[in-house]
């Protein structure tokens, strides 16, 4: 689908009007939800906070083709993958409200906590699929990481480990132009992220991160391979960050308003609204309603979040080892 | 001289030794066009160009290993780490190489790289962004690590640093990036590694401590009315044994303030050295204020973690009146 929001027919994937639908409202829940997190974090009431918009498409495209019982991995970025896969929002802006709490997800959710560090997750997806592999179980995982994390060292050990072990494990590399101020020329000499894969001996594809309808169909069709014990498979995602890295950085000492500009005119968001418009899929009543309808579902969630009881000290020792020994209880006294 | 924070006296001194030495050579994350996350490095890549002020990509091992060959090959590299929670991927280079060029080729190789971080808590960071590792780098013979306490100190530091020839690990505190001002001398200085310094002298207790919790240590005795003697340890490796026994020679009293967590940290090797060389000048125990044996937690607890002015002041008290 392109920024007219018109597909290639003899590509298009044949999807329900429903299922077009909930592409919609999940990228439209995740723009509003950003622009909520940030506001939030403006009234000193999060602390800093990784911006989504403009990878919407990434996230939820990648997200809706799991199966409940596929394990995601998700990178700081992914606030919106893992609403999309159902992580309530107030548990994720507890998170980044500074509060363990908000990585503690139902069990059967299967989604690792994010991490922090740039790329340390890709090996821990690869140990988990090569688990799934071991045990039998027709099942994926799947990992995210930016187009930086490309750069470090755990990255290619990961992506080695999975061909080696023909691990049922999914790479979604989210091309989004920057690693905070650094461009993918800084970070690669490869002319694509996607090629990184043929030196692994996996395949390596590359979508219009944008193209919410492209993004799910690499990533479907890159689990099904997973599912039949085909292997892995790295999708770069080319999309685009619309705002800073995150609410402590200022891109605008390091990019220009109107390369900004020329990127939203690709909007994931907006192509789709076009495409649903013609298909008569859309209409301004229907796009009222849904604002109402996400705009009280968000609230309710910051409530949630911001009416759980404060968290506890204790807890950190409690959870430091499955049992605490003489002087951690000691010095647990201390706080009462 | 002018009114400085830490940001800008580590900016300052990096425009200088480039200045006064061409191999030095800076990169890092970020460093360039956006002068850091910190704005440490703001503007000197302006001024030095992109072949001595460089975006390195986002890769800690690559960063770290490429300034050990680059420094054996005869230039300065000083590079950083975006913050020092990231650098532990580097650790393996650092332990087995950098410090141990120098006895491997019998001093035909040398190592005199720097690698500066941003580290320490108390600015409301994510996971990670906050911890006190000093204590991985000092077990290590063959690196030096540095903790500078105020804009002046970080300023002669880090000269010395950049003109040391051993790899150096300086850790700058966060915490105080900002928060503290003070005169820096804008005539270039440095201030030899390997000693401590005395910030007040006294008689009653003496008060140890290094990084931010200078800061914090002297809020605390400023509501005490006690004569304490506060030394700032600066460079934790080499240790400057001598002026912390003598003290507590002095004294008979002392107490040691560190941000890092309980368990082997430099407290522990504080308070061994004081037990062999100045134990029958004790009349208390000597007693450590620290954080707790538990993971850093994530912001919403993390005053309540980090040791406060509340145990300091309770801690000296103790001593005092044991
Ligand atoms: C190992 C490591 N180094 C540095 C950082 C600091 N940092 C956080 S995000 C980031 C850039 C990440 O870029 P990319 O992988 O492209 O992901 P994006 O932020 O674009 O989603 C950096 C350098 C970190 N979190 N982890």
């Amino acid at each position: 689908m392109d920024e007219k929001g018109e597909v290639d027919g003899k590509l298009m994937p044949k999807f329900s009007s429903k299922q077009i639908k909930d592409f919609y409202e999940s990228m439209y829940i995740l723009r509003a939800f950003d622009k909520k997190a940030v506001s939030l974090q403006r009234q000193g009431r999060l602390g800093t906070y990784p911006q989504i918009t403009g990878m919407e498409a990434t996230q939820v495209g990648t997200a809706l083709a799991l199966q409940k019982a596929d394990w995601m991995f998700p990178s700081f970025r992914e606030s919106g993958a893992m609403i999309a896969r159902g992580i309530p929002m107030s548990k994720i802006l507890l998170y980044w409200g500074g509060d363990e709490r908000g990585s503690q997800f139902a069990k059967d959710q299967f989604t690792f906590p994010i991490s922090i560090p740039v790329g340390s997750q890709t090996t821990h997806a690869v140990g988990t699929a090569w688990g799934m592999k071991i045990k039998g179980h027709k099942k994926a995982s799947l990992v995210y990481f930016g187009d930086g994390a490309t750069s470090r060292g755990d990255f290619h050990e990961a992506m080695n480990f999975a061909s080696v072990m023909k691990a049922p494990c999914v790479f979604i590399c989210n091309n989004n132009q920057f690693a905070i101020s650094t461009r993918p020329d800084k970070e690669t000499a490869s002319e694509t992220f996607a090629q990184k894969a043929i030196a692994y001996g996996m395949e390596g594809v590359k979508v219009d991160g944008n193209d919410v309808f492209g993004v799910y169909k690499a990533t479907q069709d890159a689990l099904k391979k997973a599912y039949s014990g085909k292997g892995p498979t790295l999708i770069e995602c080319y999309t685009y960050r619309m705002l800073d890295h995150t609410t402590s950085d200022d891109a605008s000492r390091y990019r220009s308003k109107k390369e900004v500009d020329e990127w939203a005119k690709k909007d994931p968001i907006d192509r789709l609204r076009k495409y649903m418009e013609k298909k008569k899929l859309w209409t301004k009543d229907y796009e009222g309603k849904l604002y109402n309808k996400v705009q009280k579902m968000i609230e309710k969630e910051v409530e949630k979040m911001e009416n759980i009881t404060p968290p506890d000290v204790k807890d950190i020792f409690k959870y430091t080892y499955a049992e605490m020994d003489d002087e951690l209880k000691e010095q647990m006294s201390k706080y009462g | 001289m002018a009114e400085m924070n830490m940001v800008e006296a580590v900016r300052h001194v990096l425009d200088q030794e480039m200045g006064r030495d061409k191999d030095v050579i800076l990169y890092g994350e970020d460093i360039g066009k956006n002068g850091g996350v910190f704005r440490t490095t703001d503007g000197l890549q302006k001024k030095y160009g992109e072949k001595r002020v460089i975006d390195s990509p986002l890769a800690e091992v690559g960063i770290i290993g490429t300034a050990i060959g680059m420094a054996a090959y005869g230039l300065k590299p000083v590079v950083e780490i975006q913050f020092s929670g990231f650098a532990y991927a580097g650790l393996e280079n650092l332990i087995s190489h950098a410090a141990r060029i120098r006895n491997r080729t019998r001093g035909m190789f040398t190592c005199p790289m720097v690698m500066r971080t941003p580290y320490g808590g108390g600015i409301r960071a994510l996971e990670h962004h906050s911890e006190s590792v000093e204590s991985l780098y000092i077990h290590i013979p063959g690196l030096k690590v540095v903790i500078p306490s105020t804009p002046y100190e970080a300023k002669g530091l880090l000269a010395s640093a950049i003109r040391d020839p051993d790899p150096v690990i300086f850790l700058e505190p966060k915490r105080v990036y900002r928060s503290i001002k003070e005169e820096v001398p804008s005539k270039s200085y440095t201030i030899p590694l390997g000693k401590c310094r005395i910030v007040q002298h006294g008689s009653d207790i003496t008060v140890i401590t290094w990084g931010a919790m200078l800061k914090y240590t002297m809020e605390a005795l400023a509501k005490m009315d006690i004569s304490a003697e506060v030394i700032d340890v600066r460079t934790l490796s080499p240790f400057d044994e001598k002026t912390v026994i003598d003290s507590v020679k002095k004294t008979g009293r002392a107490v040691i303030v560190q941000e890092a967590v309980k368990t082997l940290g430099f407290a522990s090797e504080i308070i061994a050295r004081i037990n062999e060389k100045a134990l029958l000048s004790l009349e208390a125990p000597v007693k450590r204020i620290t954080a707790p044996d538990i993971i850093f937690p994530l912001f919403k607890l993390e005053n309540e973690y980090l040791p406060g002015e509340e145990d300091i002041i309770k801690g000296i008290k103790e001593v005092l009146e044991f």
